[in-house]
């Protein structure tokens, strides 16, 4: 196990160095000079000048590279050129609003989803199922932020149970987990239910029918706890999608977070905003799916010999 | 086309909902290509005399903020949203699949270049390699198109791999090696056409998250620019005056709806019926 963490560790180095390569390139691959969007319309050339060494645009590429991974691996990921600030500053205060938009969507779409999946096949075929069966299809095919705005309209403007939008309270934090929460309940509920069915089809369910057991004492126990590996497994591959999840809804709900940051930055052409954000996402997404590997090959010793 | 997979077709459009779902698939496909004969109104007449009026029988789903016809909208909406996500599919499974096959059959060095980013750009979220493609291209629609596209491509690269792999030791193929076919003769003759119907059939499930993934980027007003309709860039506008005029929201996302839900009950009545769910389901 040791062995393979220290392995799983060592493959980020290249997943991080290909990725940062990609958004290194972001600034230098847009149509037209990066400079035109940074000097005022009428200055001379020699403004000109001075603004692209000051930037370091008149370096080969790859010493631009060199300097830009450097001063990251100091935390420094230049200046926001519309906001005028550090851009590690920004990314430190919009980031805690996404882990915890983020983790809590997770907690809640892995509880949820378990519990409805279970109740599924439990009672299978029966109105219960078929109700789980419809809420996974509208979960899993309604666009996200539409979902958002529908809830908006419902419980914020109509009931007026929540507030609308903002991240001042944690009453805030409700209709975005649950809209976020619906997508990840309605996968996670699908493998619950299908890795139970097949299961429940194992020869060792038949003995404990044949020992008298009860359906549910059999299904909840026995079928349950085997059925956990392929949620597990799932929960481990998609990790990432939690934070793909929130960058769309963030938005929609006006919170502070990684996911809105991005978005207006792109609109405003802030590059090295964008390119902090991208790199931030980029990191949470690669530690997620690390910390499912690790989980994964810590429960089933077929995926540590993977990796060999 | 085989004979079984022609009856598998008619076997589909037998059932309610694989024959419910083509019927709604039809009906939205004829309206966007008939669009100016559909749509009561042009898509960009302003009548600002009547801006946010709420559905009524002139204007059945009311009218946004410069008073034009949210349904004659949704109509030529259909045809931006419909084009990009077809469009993009189809550039993602013909080069996830040619990349795809081409690992799985040749192996060694090339295969294990195309497995390491497809492994890489898999455990991204589709919104965030899209995201990274339109920072680099700008928005509008080709960049729409390409990043969706790109978004895409390690599923369909997997998938095709994984076909491939599985088929590529059986008997006839090494057969027609034996009688001394080419590679590219064997690929396009006797695997590929044994590989491509679970590709093809997630491919039309992905195009109901192809039409998302657009009107998400719409909706963050990173796609095709105004006064061309689509439905995320309605609504992103919609979203604006949601407590003035909710039904500028309301119709566009139902209309995604409607859409995506159609194309996974066929999808999902296609599986059935060809019986590759576990040849599909590649999670």
């Amino acid at each position: 196990m040791l062995n393979y963490s220290i392995k799983r560790v060592l493959l980020l180095v290249p997943i991080f160095l290909a990725v940062s390569v990609v958004i290194f390139m972001i600034i230098h691959l847009v149509p037209g000079d990066p400079i035109d969007n940074l000097i005022q319309i009428g200055s001379s050339p020699e403004q000109k000048a001075a603004l692209v060494a000051r930037y370091g645009l008149d370096q080969p590429l790859l010493v631009q590279y060199g300097v830009w991974l450097g001063k990251l691996s100091g935390g420094d990921l230049g200046d926001a050129m519309i906001l005028r600030r550090p851009v590690s500053e920004l990314i430190g205060e919009n980031l805690p609003h996404s882990l915890r938009l983020g983790g809590l969507a997770f907690l809640f779409s892995t509880i949820v989803g378990i519990a409805t999946g279970a109740l599924a096949a439990v009672f299978k075929d029966r109105w219960i199922d078929r109700a789980v069966m419809a809420l996974i299809l509208l979960g899993s095919t309604l666009p996200s932020f539409w979902l958002g705005l529908l809830m908006i309209l419902l419980f914020a403007v109509q009931l007026e149970w929540f507030p609308v939008s903002g991240a001042r309270t944690w009453t805030a934090l409700v209709l975005p987990v649950l809209t976020i929460g619906l997508h990840g309940v309605a996968l996670v509920a699908r493998v619950t239910r299908a890795a139970m069915l097949d299961i429940g089809r194992r020869d060792f369910v038949l003995m404990l029918h044949a020992k008298g057991l009860s359906h549910r004492r059999i299904q909840l126990q026995h079928v349950l706890r085997h059925a956990l590996l392929p949620v597990v497994t799932i929960l481990s591959l998609r990790i990432g999608w939690i934070v793909g999840g929130a960058v769309t809804i963030e938005f929609v709900f006006a919170r502070p977070g990684l996911g809105s940051l991005l978005i207006t930055s792109l609109a405003q052409r802030d590059y090295p905003v964008v390119q902090g954000c991208l790199l931030m996402l980029a990191v949470a997404v690669m530690l997620g799916t690390l910390l499912g590997d690790l989980v994964q090959a810590s429960m089933d010793p077929r995926v540590r010999e993977h990796l060999r | 086309m085989s004979r079984r997979k022609q009856s598998a077709l008619w076997r589909v459009v037998g059932t309610w909902r694989g024959g419910l779902s083509l019927a709604v698939l039809l009906a939205i496909a004829l309206a966007a290509i008939f669009a100016p004969w559909v749509a009561p109104y042009p898509y960009d007449i302003q009548n600002l005399s009547a801006t946010n009026r709420a559905p009524s029988i002139a204007h059945w789903l009311g009218t946004d903020e410069f008073g034009r016809d949210v349904l004659s909208r949704i109509i030529y909406g259909a045809r931006t949203s419909l084009t990009v996500a077809l469009t993009a599919i189809f550039g993602s499974v013909t080069l996830g699949m040619c990349l795809g096959a081409a690992a799985g059959y040749f192996g060694g060095l090339f295969d294990r270049i195309v497995t390491a980013i497809v492994d890489l750009t898999w455990s991204f979220p589709e919104v965030l390699i899209a995201l990274i493609f339109v920072a680099i291209l700008g928005a509008g629609l080709y960049s729409t198109m390409i990043a969706i596209s790109i978004a895409y491509l390690a599923q369909f690269a997997r998938l095709t791999r994984a076909q491939i792999m599985a088929i590529k030791s059986e008997t006839y193929v090494e057969a027609a090696a034996n009688l001394g076919s080419g590679h590219f003769h064997i690929l396009f003759r006797h695997l590929l056409p044994n590989a491509i119907t679970p590709v093809i059939v997630a491919g039309m499930l992905a195009t109901g998250d192809a039409i998302i993934l657009e009107a998400t980027l719409g909706f963050f007003g990173l796609g095709v620019q105004p006064p061309k309709p689509s439905w995320g860039a309605m609504m992103s506008s919609g979203s604006a005056q949601i407590f003035l005029a909710p039904w500028t929201i309301l119709g566009p996302g139902l209309a995604i709806a409607i859409a995506v839900v159609s194309l996974n009950l066929f999808g999902d009545a296609l599986i059935d019926a060809l019986d590759i769910r576990n040849r599909v389901r590649d999670i």
